[in-house]
């Protein structure tokens, strides 16, 4: 649905050269919500911009619905027609909402209408449907002044919605707001995505967020792409920066010496098997469960267990080969005595 | 120690009053329409702006300067020419707007550009975002939140006009100020001076509330009212304190 092929962005600036983006692919099926994590500075808000031409792309395309954004004429401030069209099918939010103090909810609602051109009861039905979409039908004829942050964003999601659009981008639209109200509006892009099929981009720096609602995600530094992938895949990738992110196992112990530690990772319906008990009685091996989490990641249960067998690796590679027998993905993080295997 | 009755003085100050009123009127209508896409302008056409264009904005701004810098008296002298050709007469006040009117355009749009530019970047990028042209955006965006600043800077000129009128009037427009000078200065009606005086005095003071109220009012659209009104700042309005043109 978004596809992006070598995409850079240099900035010039009084002779000095920024490169925000050094050839970044990225591609966003539709239907999925899409979550972009990095560093401040790494290019995300750049990348994000680059997608409905908010930023130029120096070099490089964008293809949003079949089209290729970068063909079609117009400056970053000033865009030519089908780029205005093009437009009008990509909703987007933003951190800081962005909503007019001139105008009422309902008014800010229509904005976009108008410009695509419908009448005024036209334009009165949609922008009521929207708000009812969004819980906010009683709020009209509020100016957003008097909304919380919450119900601001709300507006500002129900106004990327009016042009119908199948993409809806959304640079830290929760990270002016506080953790319940964050987990309110990432609920309310959920069931969009889901009830409309609206395929979502978004860019966090909370990974949370991206557990919490993405299916996919993209780890950015330094003006390039890391890592990406649908979540469940990232997770069974041993060394994964971004499942080890999603996934800190950090503050468990590390195991002792003479001893060989073993992090299991097991999604889905695995953990009902009763692994642990299973290898100790076929192995007759003593097994110290060091720590064990589970989480549900991409609506999907997903834990993470790391366990200390007697011996070193040579000693346990015939119950490490049972353990992925059984669909498990091991890796082996450490023998107590020296380095990893 | 007056040589003039009440009577005779009201007879005076009322026709005095009405050609204040029509050449300040006038030329606040005349000025607005023509400053306000100037001002606009200087912010389209500016660095990032959806117009950029640096030699347009460049000369734009030099025009609107040395219109600012010109004294109003020769900028009066300077333009005889030109009423009589626009109004068929170099007199009365009609011919009188002529060079308010372009006295307080470049004043204006200065004032105007000001607060344009202080309308959030993020707006800006939200209505592109949505596809709209720059048209949409002067007109939906860019103006509406503007507004307070607008009608602030309004208010500004319409005072300033007040006062440049009575040197329009000298040369021939009429007016209070006119009238005070010709009785004053020159007749030594001084207790009719200072009766006009603060009539002048009472009319700015009446618009000056007049447009605080209006920007308070559109500044602080969906603010609530009663006490949590009066404890907000003052929508920030340009200083009120800049001269028409450097005299
Ligand atoms: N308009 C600009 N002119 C010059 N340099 C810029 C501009 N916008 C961004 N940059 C630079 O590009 C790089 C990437 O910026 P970007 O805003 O995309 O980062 P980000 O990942 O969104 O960071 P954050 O998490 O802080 O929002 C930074 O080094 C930044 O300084
Ligand atoms: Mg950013």
């Amino acid at each position: 649905m978004i596809t992006t092929t070598d995409l850079t962005k240099v900035y010039r600036s009084r002779g000095r050269e920024v490169t925000a983006l050094a050839g970044v692919d990225l591609h966003v099926r539709p239907g999925e919500v899409y979550g972009v994590v990095g560093t401040s500075g790494a290019g995300k808000s750049t990348l994000i911009r680059c997608v409905n031409m908010l930023e130029r792309p120096t070099s490089g395309t964008v293809t949003v619905d079949g089209v290729e954004l970068t063909a079609l004429s117009g400056g970053e401030n000033r865009a030519g027609k089908d780029l205005r069209e093009a437009r009008r099918r990509i909703g987007m939010v933003f951190q800081h909402f962005n909503l007019l103090s001139s105008r009422t909810v309902q008014q800010n609602v229509e904005l976009p209408l108008e410009i695509i051109g419908l009448d005024r009861t036209q334009r009165r039905r949609k922008a009521a449907e929207l708000l009812d979409l969004v819980g906010l039908g009683d709020k009209a004829r509020s100016y957003p002044n008097q909304l919380s942050g919450g119900q601001k964003q709300r507006v500002g999601i129900a106004r990327a919605l009016a042009g119908d659009p199948k993409v809806l981008l959304s640079d830290e639209a929760t990270s002016a707001l506080d953790p319940e109200t964050t987990r309110s509006i990432l609920k309310l892009l959920r069931d969009l995505n889901q009830q409309l099929g609206l395929t979502v981009l978004l860019i966090t720096h909370e990974m949370d967020v991206i557990k919490s609602v993405c299916d996919s995600a993209a780890l950015m530094r330094g003006g390039r792409v890391v890592e990406s992938g649908e979540l469940t895949d990232l997770l069974a990738e041993p060394g994964s920066e971004l499942a080890r992110e999603l996934f800190p196992l950090s503050e468990f112990g590390t195991g002792h010496p003479g001893t060989t530690v073993l992090e299991i990772t097991f999604q889905g319906d695995t953990p009902a098997q009763p692994f642990v008990s299973q290898l100790a009685r076929t192995y007759q091996i003593d097994i110290n469960i060091l720590g064990a989490a589970v989480e549900t990641i991409a609506g999907r249960m997903v834990g993470r267990m790391r366990v200390e067998l007697p011996g070193g690796h040579q000693d346990n590679v015939v119950p490490i080969g049972y353990l992925r027998e059984q669909g498990l993905q091991v890796d082996v993080i450490g023998t107590a005595n020296g380095a990893a295997a | 120690m007056s040589g003039l009755s009440w009577d005779q003085m009201q007879e005076l100050m009322w026709p005095a009053t009405q050609e204040t009123f029509q050449m300040v009127g006038v030329a606040t209508v005349c000025t607005v329409l023509v400053g306000l896409p100037i001002g606009v302008l200087l912010v389209l056409t500016s660095k990032g702006g959806a117009l950029q264009n640096q030699p347009v904005n460049k000369v734009l701004g030099a025009v609107v300067n040395l219109a600012r810098s010109l004294p109003f008296i020769i900028l009066m002298i300077a333009l005889i020419s030109f009423t009589r050709w626009l109004t068929g007469n170099s007199l009365g006040w009609q011919a009188a707007t002529v060079p308010l009117t372009v006295g307080a355009i470049p004043f204006f749009a200065r004032l105007v550009e000001t607060s344009v530019r202080e309308v959030d970047r993020g707006l800006i990028e939200a209505v592109q975002a949505m596809g709209g042209s720059t048209w949409t955006l002067v007109r939906k965006t860019l103006v509406p939140e503007a507004l307070p600043g607008i009608v602030a800077s309004v208010t500004t000129t319409v005072i300033a006009l007040i006062g440049y009128s009575a040197m329009a009037g000298t040369v021939g427009g009429g007016g209070l100020g006119d009238l005070a000078y010709r009785y004053g200065y020159l007749r030594f009606e001084t207790a009719f001076m200072w009766i006009i005086v603060a009539e002048i005095a009472i009319i700015v003071t009446v618009i000056q509330l007049a447009g605080d109220l209006a920007v308070r009012r559109l500044a602080n659209r969906g603010r609530g009212g009663g006490r949590t009104r009066l404890l907000r700042p003052r929508a920030s309005a340009p200083a009120p304190d800049e001269d028409l043109v450097a005299s």
